[in-house]
């Protein structure tokens, strides 16, 4: 690693303040940036440590929506009666990121500000249609996800908390890279209370996480593993790696997607 | 540079760490605690897992710095008061729960928590604790016995008590 100064805000005002060093780079739970900065790929002069910062964890239920903190870790969300209780797709999802010790420091935060393809939660935030908040508004998760780990975050700008709508039902289907336990391509699919199914996919996209139009229209007039049958899944937009070829890929987003049909049936 | 101070296996410690100083390298280093290994220092091996404010972590995905005033706990912290092996440790051994012993302390420090959440992990739940802990020589077969037997001893002694 470069050397820089670690800095600890206590507040997010604090934290805020030491980002508009120049150079300066946020740290939530390090769990992919103490590796990139061990590479040297990155060379911040200043790391603002996140973790803190109190008022960033928690969660809470406010009428129609769980609100999850930008710092609480994921084993946090995986172990949250609160959660288990509103949206358990989330608390599963949680649970099946990386491993133990990963869960005890990585962050929801973190995560979705990384927008890694394939990360977990990304797919659970756009699926569901939540929104992103900052310290300085609140973002719409299309709006949000720019592309392989680029987010519409400015500079200095942190994920204060991710407010997700309570769904009818939801689940997390996940098909692990067996050796770095990231999505090689998982689903998460919601039916809303207006009677619509959207679907979330990631780990497949060349451009990361994404909704299908074809099933979630197919799957709102028809919910069955029959209605997948007919969607097209075009491999033409999924990614290419030693892992797996895209037309794997596409294969397995109606795999998965059948699998969570069975798993909501 | 920054003085850096945690609580280790009960006993407060001080050391000059940078921002950039990992807490592994700071048990080992600057502590002397070389109990805890660096296998893979991509977070991947789990070698180096430590407990901080009684969660197991990897110590070489954490900074020094960002651990001060915490709790750590380390391998060297497993051992009973009398010197003697601890449960866990001893189950490795009469289990044959290692080969080159590389792994074994993060696996310890692993298993630790995990029994600490749930006393009575199935065999599954074992493998799904222990996830994050790499071996390379004995399959994983012997260690989710060691763990099972350090489970069941454990349940013994807490029965015993009551």
């Amino acid at each position: 690693m470069y050397a820089f100064d670690l800095a600890r805000p206590a507040d997010l005002a604090s934290a805020v303040t030491s980002l508009q060093t120049e150079g300066a780079q946020a740290l939530s739970g390090g769990q992919t940036l103490i590796p990139v900065l061990k590479q040297r790929l990155s060379q911040p002069s200043v790391l603002v440590d996140l973790s803190g910062i109190d008022s960033m964890k928690g969660i809470r239920r406010a009428g129609e929506f769980l609100i999850i903190g930008g710092g609480t870790t994921h084993g946090t969300v995986a172990g949250s009666a609160e959660v288990a209780s509103a949206i358990p797709a989330i608390a599963s999802l949680a649970s099946k990121i990386g491993d133990p010790q990963v869960r005890n420091r990585g962050t929801i935060g973190g995560s979705v500000a990384n927008n890694d393809p394939a990360a977990c939660y990304p797919s659970a935030v756009i699926a569901l249609g939540a929104t992103v908040e900052t310290n300085k508004r609140e973002i719409a998760a299309e709006d949000f996800f720019q592309g392989l780990y680029t987010t519409s975050l400015e500079e200095g700008e942190i994920v204060t908390a991710v407010k997700f709508p309570i769904p009818v039902a939801a689940t997390y289907q996940k098909f692990e890279q067996p050796a770095s336990r990231f999505s090689l391509t998982s689903v998460f699919l919601a039916k809303m209370g207006d009677g619509s199914v959207r679907v979330g996919v990631t780990g497949a996209g060349a451009d990361g996480v994404f909704r299908h139009a074809g099933l979630e229209a197919a799957l709102s007039a028809d919910f069955s593993a029959a209605a997948v049958d007919g969607v097209a899944v075009d491999a033409g937009m999924m990614s290419n790696d030693l892992h797996a070829t895209p037309e794997y890929r596409a294969h397995l987003v109606k795999v998965m997607t059948k699998r969570a049909i069975a798993a909501l049936s | 540079m920054a003085k850096v101070t945690m609580t280790v296996n009960g006993k407060e410690h001080s050391g000059e760490a940078e921002g950039r100083t990992l807490l592994v390298d700071f048990i080992r280093g600057e502590l002397g605690l070389t109990g805890t290994h660096v296998g893979c220092d991509t977070s991947q091996c789990g070698a180096c897992v430590v407990h901080v404010n009684g969660e197991s972590v990897k110590s070489c995905s954490v900074f020094a710095q960002a651990c001060d005033g915490a709790t750590v706990a380390t391998i060297e912290g497993m051992q009973n008061d009398d010197g003697t092996l601890g449960v866990l440790q001893a189950a490795f051994q009469e289990h044959h729960g290692l080969q080159c012993g590389f792994c074994t302390p993060g696996m310890v420090m692993s298993a630790s928590e995990l029994l600490k959440v749930n006393a009575s992990p199935t065999e599954e739940e074992i493998r799904e604790g222990l996830k994050g802990n790499i071996c390379r020589c004995t399959g994983y077969h012997n260690i989710v016995k060691a763990v099972q037997s350090a489970a069941a001893t454990m349940a013994g002694a807490a029965q015993a008590a009551e």
